[in-house]
C-alpha cells in the first residue's frame, strides 16, 4: 500500500534550546541524519509523542538550513509539557509538511518585508526571515520589529542579536512589555511601537502573535495607511489530520491546515468570524 | 435485464457468500434493520433502511492507523495496514449509496486516505431501489432518484423478481460472479412499479423541499442569520445526527496504551461536542449554537462551494427520526429561507 | 388541553408573572416534536403544542433557563416533576424564577413502535378511544394506542406532581409500578446470560452522548468523560470493556439521584434499554436503606449520600456476588 500521511516518520531530538522560561526550540534531524523532509517557510508538521498526544506547530528553521528542521515550542498543554521535560536523544513521531506557506517565491519576491511578532508568533515568521536573509538579493528592504513580554521572553534572543542585528541589510526593532533592569531597548506594546515606527506603506507586512496583538497591529497598520491586501498572517486552530479531512479547523469553505495557515487579512475577512 | 426470483434469494446469498464477504440488512430483535455479515439463514430486512448508515462499511466508527512500540528513547512505527478482503455490501438504497461519492469526495481528495481507499476498492455497493419511501425521505432534493440508485450494481423488485443491472466494471464483475442464477426477464411489471414509487415520491411530505436557497455563495446570508439562536437553542449537544449520518466524515485521532504498546486509532467525532475545536488556549467555538451552525453550514454552504455545488446531505432522513429532540436539517433549511 | 395550556400561558405573559414558557414545538410531522422556549402570545398559537407525542422532558433545560432574567413558566408532566425537584434539591435549578404548571402526563407515544409496525409514510395520527388511526400515502392504517406507548410509560410510577404552582387537570396518584419486573428478570439470570445480555445491548453502543445529555442527573460543568486529563475521555469506545464501562460508570454517578424519568432510554438512537441499569440501583436502594424515591421531595437526605447506623455493612456487596 502507499504511504499514508498519518502514518508519521521518525524524528531525533538532537539539541534542545531554553529560549524563554516557557518556550523550548527543539532540533530534529531523520535516524539516519539530515532533515526528515522539505519544507517552505510558514509550513507546519505534526508533532507527536505516542500515548501523549499528537499536535501542529510551525517549523521554525528555514528551509535553507540542509541540516534539520527547528520546533519553538510554548509548554501549555499535556503534550508540550511532556516535550519540555524531555532530553536530546529521545525520538518523536514526525508527519508533514503541512499548510500553505508564505508566498517568498511569488508575491512577495522583490518587496520591501516588515515583520511584526509578539511573544511565540516569532516562530513561524523566523523561518521566513532567515529564508529571506539566505536569499537576500530577491527581496527589498527588510524590517523585523519583535516585542514580547520582557527580555527573557523573547524568543531566539540570542540569534537576534548575534545574526539579525549584526546583519547590515535587515533593520531590528525590540521591545519589552514593561520597563526591566539591564534593558535599554524599547519598552510598550507591539501595536504602539508599530505606530511609533512610522513604517512606509510600501512594505508587505508579515505578522504573528497573540490575537489580541494581531488584532490592534491590524488596526494600527491601517491607520498608517496599509491595506489588508498587503498583510499576511498565519493562523493556528485545534487540527487533528493536517489534510483537510478530520474537519476540525474547518472555517466556512477553507480548511486552515490545508489552505491555510497563512491567509493574507482580505482573504481572512472573507471568512466567517469563528478563528 | 437479468432477473432471479424472490424466492431464490437464499440461492443468490449464497453463491455471493461462496466467494466473498457478503453483508445484508437484517432485522434485530428490536425491530430495527443493521447489516451483518451473511450467513446461511439470515433473512434480507423488508424495512427501508438500516438504522446506521452503510458509511461505517468505508469509513468504520473506529479503526487502528498505526502502532507504535516505545522503548527508552526509541519509538518504533508499525504499519498495521492489511489489504482488505473483497466484499460486497448488498441491499444499500440511494441515499446511502450517493453518500459513497460524497465521502470519496473527501477522502479520495489528494493526499488520498489509504485506509478508506483500500476498502472502497474491495468492496462492491450493490442496491436496491425502493418501493416504499418513508414521510422522511427527501433524497429527491438531492437529485437522488430511490426508483433508480446508484452503486456498482443495483437491483429492482417487481414483488415477484429481482431484477439487476450493472452500472460499471465492478458491478458487471459482480453480476458475472452469479450469472449461471440469473435469467433474462420481462420488465414490463417492474417498469410499473417503478412509475408507482415515482408517483409516491412525489407525495412525500418533503417532496417540496428544494435546495434552490442554498449553496456555496450564500456564506454572508446565512452565518450571521438571526435563526440559529432559535434553532439550537434546545440542541444536546449530542452526536447522534452526526453518527447517523452517512455523509457526516468528520473525525478524531487518539491514542490507546495496550499496556503493551500504543495504537493510535481514528474515530468518528462531531462538531456538535463542545470540546471538537478546543484547544490548550482557547476555543473559537464557545456555545452550542456556533456548533450547531457548522453542522448546517457545512452541508448547506461550505461542502457545496468546495465541490460544484453537491451539497452534503442526501436526505435519507436518519437524523428526522433519530434527533432526541427532533431538530434536523429540514426544519434548518425551512427555518433559514424565510426571510 | 393544549388550548387551555396555551390560553393559560397566554394569561401569566400577559400579566408578567412569566417573560418566557418552556414548552413543545410543533414539527413537520406528527411526531417530531421539539422543546422549545416561547416569549410571545403569537409563537405560543402558532407552534405550542401538546399532544401524544409531547414526552420530552424539558426539566434539564431549566438549570439554563431559571438562571436568566424573569420567571420562566414551565409544564411540567407528573414524571418531569421528580426531575425538577432533584434538580432544585441539587442546587441546579433556580426555584424562584420557576412557574410551574402541572399538567397531566402520559401515556406518551413512540414513533418508533409505530413505525416497527410497518406502517411508514405518515401524514397523520389521530388517538380515537384508544385506538390509533394513522394516515399515510399508502393509505389508512390503525393499530391499539397502547400498543405504541413509550416504555417509560408502560413502565409509569407516577401519575402525582411533586412540586408545581398550579395544576391543570386532575391530579393523579402514585402508581403501584410494574417498572421492576425486568430487572427482577435479569436479576435472576445467570451471571453468564446477564453478561451475554448487556453485552448484546452495549455493543449497539455509537456512543453518541444522547443519553448523558438528555440526562437531568447530569448536570456536572464538566463530564469526566470530556476531560482528557480524567483518562476515560474517548469519543469512541477503543474497546468493549469501554463501551460496557461508560454507561455503568454512568449509572454509578447517578445512582441514588436517576428519578427514572426513563429519558435515557428514549433517546437512544440504538434502542438500548439504559434505564434498566439505572432501576437496578433503584431497586437495590430501596431493598438495602429503604423505600427511597429521587425527586420526590426536595429536603430528605439521599441514601447514598447519608449515614445511618443500621445501614447495611459493605460487605453486602461481596456477599451478593457469591451465586
Amino acid at each position: 500500500m502507499n504511504n499514508d500521511t498519518l502514518i508519521p516518520y521518525i524524528g531525533v531530538v538532537t539539541d534542545i534550546r531554553q529560549d524563554t522560561p516557557d518556550v523550548k526550540t527543539f532540533r530534529v534531524v531523520s535516524p539516519d541524519g539530515g532533515k526528515v523532509f522539505e519544507h517552505m517557510p510558514g509550513q507546519c508538521a505534526m508533532l507527536s509523542i505516542p500515548g501523549v498526544g499528537e499536535a501542529m506547530f510551525s517549523i521554525t528553521s528555514s528551509p535553507t538550513n540542509k541540516e534539520f528542521m527547528e520546533f519553538s515550542i510554548k509548554k501549555c498543554g499535556c503534550l508540550t509539557t511532556w516535550l519540555h521535560a524531555m532530553d536530546v536523544g529521545q525520538q518523536i513521531t514526525i508527519r508533514g509538511p503541512y499548510g500553505n506557506a508564505f508566498p517568498v517565491e511569488t508575491d512577495l519576491k522583490g518587496k520591501d518585508l516588515l515583520f511584526i511578532a509578539g511573544g511565540i508568533g516569532l516562530a513561524p515568521l523566523r523561518s521566513v526571515i532567515n529564508y529571506v536573509r539566505d536569499n537576500r538579493a530577491n527581496y527589498g528592504d527588510v524590517q523585523v520589529i519583535y516585542g514580547s513580554r520582557s527580555k527573557d521572553d523573547l524568543v531566539d534572543y540570542q540569534e537576534i542579536i548575534d545574526e539579525w542585528m549584526a546583519d547590515p541589510n535587515i533593520e531590528v526593532n525590540l521591545t519589552i512589555d514593561n520597563p526591566q533592569e539591564g534593558w535599554d531597548g524599547h519598552v510598550g506594546f507591539v501595536p504602539n511601537y508599530v505606530k511609533e515606527l512610522n513604517p512606509s506603506t510600501s512594505k508587505t507586512v508579515l505578522v504573528c502573535g497573540p490575537p489580541i496583538m494581531i488584532k490592534f497591529t491590524l488596526a494600527g497598520l491601517k491607520e498608517l495607511g496599509f491595506t489588508e491586501t498587503q498583510v499576511y498572517t498565519t493562523m493556528e486552530l485545534r487540527m487533528k489530520c493536517g489534510v483537510g479531512k478530520c474537519g476540525r479547523c474547518n472555517i466556512g469553505n477553507k480548511y486552515v491546515c490545508k489552505d491555510g495557515p497563512v491567509f493574507r487579512f482580505d482573504q481572512l475577512g472573507e471568512l466567517p468570524d469563528e478563528y | 435485464m437479468l432477473k432471479i426470483s424472490l424466492d431464490k434469494l437464499d440461492k443468490l446469498f449464497e453463491a455471493i457468500s461462496a466467494s466473498q464477504t457478503l453483508y445484508i440488512p437484517v432485522d434485530r430483535e428490536d425491530g430495527a434493520a443493521e447489516y451483518k455479515k451473511y450467513e446461511s439463514g439470515m433473512k434480507l430486512s423488508s424495512a427501508l433502511n438500516t438504522l446506521r448508515s452503510a458509511k461505517d462499511f468505508f469509513f468504520p466508527q473506529t479503526e487502528n492507523l498505526v502502532d507504535f512500540k516505545m522503548e527508552g528513547k526509541n519509538i518504533e512505527v508499525i504499519d498495521v495496514r492489511e489489504e482488505s478482503e473483497d466484499f460486497v455490501i448488498f441491499g444499500v438504497r440511494a441515499c446511502d449509496a450517493r453518500s459513497f461519492t460524497i465521502l470519496d469526495k473527501v477522502f479520495l481528495a489528494e493526499p488520498v486516505d489509504s485506509y478508506y481507499k483500500n476498502r472502497r476498492d474491495h468492496g462492491t455497493v450493490v442496491t436496491m431501489a425502493c418501493a416504499r419511501p418513508a414521510e422522511t425521505c427527501f433524497c429527491g432534493t438531492f437529485g437522488i432518484d430511490a426508483a433508480a440508485p446508484e452503486g456498482d450494481a443495483a437491483c429492482y423488485s417487481d414483488g415477484e423478481s429481482l431484477f439487476i443491472e450493472a452500472h460499471n466494471e465492478k458491478g458487471q464483475k459482480f453480476i458475472d460472479s452469479i450469472s449461471s442464477l440469473l435469467e433474462e426477464g420481462d420488465t414490463a411489471k417492474l417498469e410499473a412499479v417503478r412509475a408507482k414509487t415515482r408517483e409516491i415520491l412525489k407525495k412525500l411530505p418533503l417532496a417540496h423541499l428544494t435546495t434552490d436557497n442554498f449553496g456555496g455563495d450564500k456564506l454572508n446570508e446565512y452565518f450571521n442569520s438571526d435563526k440559529w439562536g432559535e434553532l439550537s437553542e434546545s440542541c444536546l449537544g449530542c452526536g447522534t445526527c452526526t453518527f447517523v449520518c452517512p455523509t457526516c466524515q468528520c473525525y478524531d485521532i487518539k491514542d490507546f496504551n495496550t499496556g503493551h504498546g500504543i495504537k493510535r486509532y481514528r474515530c468518528w467525532d462531531s462538531c456538535m461536542y463542545s470540546d471538537f475545536t478546543k484547544m490548550a488556549h482557547g476555543n473559537p467555538r464557545l456555545t452550542q449554537l456556533e456548533r450547531f451552525r457548522q453542522r448546517f453550514m457545512h452541508k448547506l454552504v461550505y461542502f457545496p462551494a468546495n465541490n460544484n455545488g453537491e451539497f452534503g446531505c442526501v436526505g435519507c432522513g436518519r437524523c428526522l427520526s433519530k434527533c432526541p429532540i427532533s431538530m434536523n436539517i429540514v426544519k434548518v433549511m425551512k427555518a433559514l429561507e424565510v426571510k | 388541553m393544549q388550548e387551555a395550556m396555551i390560553n393559560r400561558a397566554k394569561q401569566l405573559l400577559a400579566d408578567g408573572a412569566v417573560n418566557r414558557v418552556i414548552g413543545w414545538k410543533r414539527g413537520e410531522f406528527a411526531y417530531d416534536i421539539t422543546p422549545a422556549v416561547f416569549e410571545t402570545a403569537e409563537e405560543l398559537e402558532k407552534e405550542f403544542v401538546y399532544d401524544d407525542f409531547t414526552a420530552a422532558n424539558v426539566s434539564k433545560y431549566l438549570v439554563k433557563e431559571s438562571k436568566k432574567e424573569g420567571k420562566i413558566l414551565a409544564f411540567l408532566k407528573p414524571c418531569d416533576t421528580y426531575s425538577f425537584n432533584q434538580l432544585t434539591k441539587e442546587h441546579r435549578v433556580v426555584r424562584e424564577n420557576v412557574y410551574i404548571v402541572g399538567i397531566p402526563g402520559g401515556p406518551k407515544l413512540d414513533a418508533e413502535k409505530i413505525k416497527a409496525k410497518g406502517i411508514t409514510g405518515i401524514l397523520g395520527v389521530k388517538n380515537e378511544n384508544y385506538t390509533l388511526k394513522i394516515d399515510t400515502v399508502y393509505g389508512e392504517e390503525i393499530m391499539p394506542f397502547y400498543e405504541a406507548i413509550l416504555d417509560k410509560c408502560a413502565t409509569c410510577k407516577s401519575k402525582k406532581h411533586v412540586v408545581y404552582d398550579e395544576l391543570m387537570g386532575e391530579e393523579g396518584d402514585v402508581l403501584d409500578s410494574n417498572r421492576f419486573d425486568m430487572v427482577e428478570k435479569l436479576e435472576n439470570m445467570t451471571a453468564q446470560e446477564r453478561f451475554d445480555f448487556w453485552r448484546d445491548q452495549l455493543s449497539k453502543c455509537i456512543r453518541c452522548n444522547a443519553c448523558r445529555n438528555v440526562c437531568p442527573a447530569c448536570t456536572c460543568e464538566k463530564c469526566v468523560f470530556d476531560n482528557p486529563n480524567s483518562g476515560v475521555e474517548n469519543k469512541a469506545p477503543a474497546d468493549s470493556f469501554e463501551e460496557n464501562m461508560f454507561h455503568i460508570i454512568r449509572a454509578f454517578h447517578v445512582a441514588g439521584r436517576c428519578t427514572d424519568c426513563g429519558e435515557c432510554s428514549r433517546v437512544c438512537p440504538q434502542n438500548i434499554p439504559l434505564h434498566l441499569l439505572n432501576r437496578k440501583f433503584i431497586k437495590d436502594i430501596n431493598s438495602l436503606y429503604g423505600e427511597y424515591q429521587a425527586g420526590e421531595d426536595t429536603t430528605s437526605r439521599a441514601p447514598l449520600n447519608d449515614y445511618k447506623q443500621d445501614d447495611c455493612e459493605a460487605s453486602i456487596v461481596h456477599e451478593r456476588g457469591v451465586e
